[in-house]
């Protein structure tokens, strides 16, 4: 379990990272989901005592990371992938982490396979990887140590489709196991598909936090109807507050139960009635850091 | 692609884990310093270019001066050089290669870092100069043997032992930097500048100005290091060494140490 409690980071008179709080649980994978500057990395340095909070504590399984005694075996970190010796093979980057930690020599093997690494590969120089090769490279050093959490700094940059999927599966399991993941970044597509829980953050201040499944159920409720007009009036005589979007479907905060029933009163046919899932949430990731997005076009 | 499971479970309780002992982290840093192309040949270059100064001195030296001294001072050369080139990578690259930023998440403590690197670099320090003096000896005898003069041992344990010291000093001029930059290039131009550009300014303003002359000894670093390299004479050569040495390694090297404790790592 991962527990920041008020982390603030204050540069002269700039905040970047404004009193954040949040849990990441065992056995969940929590996405900390930003726009790009709002603090994501930032807040993940002081975790591991790269950058000293100016306020606030973080702690793993209740102690503060400069305090564990061998932090590769309790917390695997992986801060940027790019940031290695580009000199140095795959292979040594991962011997140097198996020594330093005190694990057995035979991890390095298993692990290559386990982020299905060749030997080939593993023997090449990290000057001459992709970046998908380096996050799987910096998955597996995190990994060596076996820890019990994880945290991963945009771990999905640069994978192909098949490789999120890969990640998605690694990461489900180790969380099925009792592990800890704490992953940012900046596409909320990203973070729909591995996360469990969701913590938003817009300009160095936490915006919304929760479970997955909760913060999408929030969102409300798309319905088309071939009748627009009608389904809108029947949906007024409930009390339900709707809107209509380009494409000709309505969308409204209200759960799709009470939708249907409006309609079926209103003896509506409906060619469309779902959960505003992905486009819900994008459009509350967009809402709420709308203010907090340099692009102001963007909403 | 399929996914590969973590068939191991966490099963090692949190109790059985103990804390790294330095010896390790001073093994890695080892380790480090030579799993790179170029730190790898960095440190070749120790052995190789001792190999052909030893061959130089045979063929260009005089006979009269084909003496054990004349070998392990040739043989020394290019440590004096190359060694603080070792000690100030070892630690810049963990913020120009950006590796700092695993490295200090496996070792929290960066103090212990530092330290580690510090005796990794002196380790390879010792190891060089034994080669040095070993290869030194090699020349002395075939070098003697091909001139056809007698061999001459006039290198005694004192004078190796400040020889020794006055490369540990140089040493620690690369790890001071290391600290206090933080940057390969900067901490590569500012240590030649150190070693090369300031004893000519030094030696310049001596000869120019007599206020300076006589304060040159106190202030000039690597002019109290020759003292080291051709032999300690008097007690206030000694003086005169702690004194530069505190001046222009110590002191910049403590302020150096604070700063790399504190400064944030990105």
């Amino acid at each position: 379990m991962i527990t920041i409690d008020s982390l603030s980071k204050t540069y002269g008179t700039t905040t970047v990272v404004h009193d954040v709080s949040f849990t990441a649980r065992t056995g969940r994978v929590t996405g900390f989901l930003g726009p790009n500057g709002a603090g994501k990395s930032t807040s993940m340095r002081m975790m591991v005592g790269l950058t000293t909070p100016t306020s606030g504590t973080a702690t793993i399984s209740g102690r503060r990371f400069a305090d564990l005694p061998n932090p590769g075996r309790e917390v695997g970190v992986m801060l940027d992938a790019s940031a290695q010796h580009a000199g140095r093979t795959g292979r040594e980057i991962l011997t140097i982490a198996q020594q330093i930690m005190g694990v057995p020599a035979r991890r390095v093997a298993e692990l290559l396979e386990v982020v299905s690494l060749t030997g080939g590969e593993a023997d090449r120089r990290v000057g001459n990887y992709s970046l998908g090769m380096r996050q799987r490279l910096g998955i597996a050093a995190a990994l060596i140590g076996d820890p019990q959490a994880l945290i991963l700094d945009e771990p999905a940059n640069g994978l192909d489709p098949a490789g999120i999927r890969w990640m998605r599966a690694l990461l489900r399991d180790y969380a099925d196991h009792g592990g800890t993941v704490l992953l940012s970044s900046h596409l909320l597509a990203e973070i729909e598909i591995i996360a469990d829980d969701i913590v938003m953050i817009g300009q160095g201040r936490i915006v919304c936090q929760g479970a997955k499944a909760e913060l999408l159920q929030a969102a409300g409720t798309v319905v088309r109807s071939a009748d627009v007009g009608a389904l809108q009036r029947a949906l007024a005589a409930a009390g339900v507050a709707t809107t209509v979007s380009g494409d000709g479907s309505i969308r409204t905060e209200a759960d799709p139960a009470l939708v249907g029933r409006a309609a079926y009163d209103g003896g509506i046919v409906l060619t469309e009635l779902r959960s505003a899932d992905s486009g819900g949430l994008e459009e509350m990731f967009l809402e709420l850091t709308a203010d907090t997005q340099r692009e102001r076009t963007a909403a | 692609m399929t996914a590969t499971t973590i068939d191991q479970p966490r099963t090692v309780r949190r109790t059985q884990i103990k804390p790294i002992p330095l010896s390790r982290v001073v093994r890695v840093e080892l380790r480090k310093m030579f799993n790179t192309r170029s730190g790898f040949w960095l440190i070749a270059s120790i052995a190789i270019t001792g190999l052909i100064a030893t061959i130089a001195t045979i063929a260009f030296a005089p006979d009269k001066d084909l003496t054990y001294y004349t070998f392990a001072k040739a043989v020394g050369f290019p440590i004096t050089v190359i060694l603080p080139m070792v000690a100030l990578l070892s630690i810049t690259n963990e913020w120009s290669q950006r590796s700092g930023l695993t490295t200090f998440t496996y070792v929290p403590s960066r103090r212990r870092v530092i330290l580690a690197k510090t005796v990794a670099s002196v380790a390879v320090a010792i190891a060089s100069m034994m080669f040095s003096f070993a290869v030194g000896a090699v020349g002395n005898v075939v070098g003697s043997t091909i001139a056809g003069t007698s061999t001459v041992w006039d290198l005694s344990v004192g004078h190796a032992a400040t020889i020794v010291l006055g490369n540990l000093v140089s040493l620690s001029i690369g790890t001071m930097l290391g600290m206090l930059l933080r940057s390969s290039a900067g901490g590569l131009v500012m240590y030649f500048v150190l070693v090369l550009l300031v004893p000519s300014l030094s030696a310049l303003l001596a000869a120019s100005q007599d206020w300076f002359k006589h304060l040159q000894p106190w202030v000039d670093l690597p002019l109290a290091r020759t003292f080291l390299f051709d032999g300690m004479h008097t007690g206030a050569q000694w003086a005169h060494i702690a004194t530069t040495v505190a001046l222009w390694i110590v002191l910049p090297g403590i302020f150096g140490l604070r700063v790399v404790m504190r400064t944030e790592v990105k």
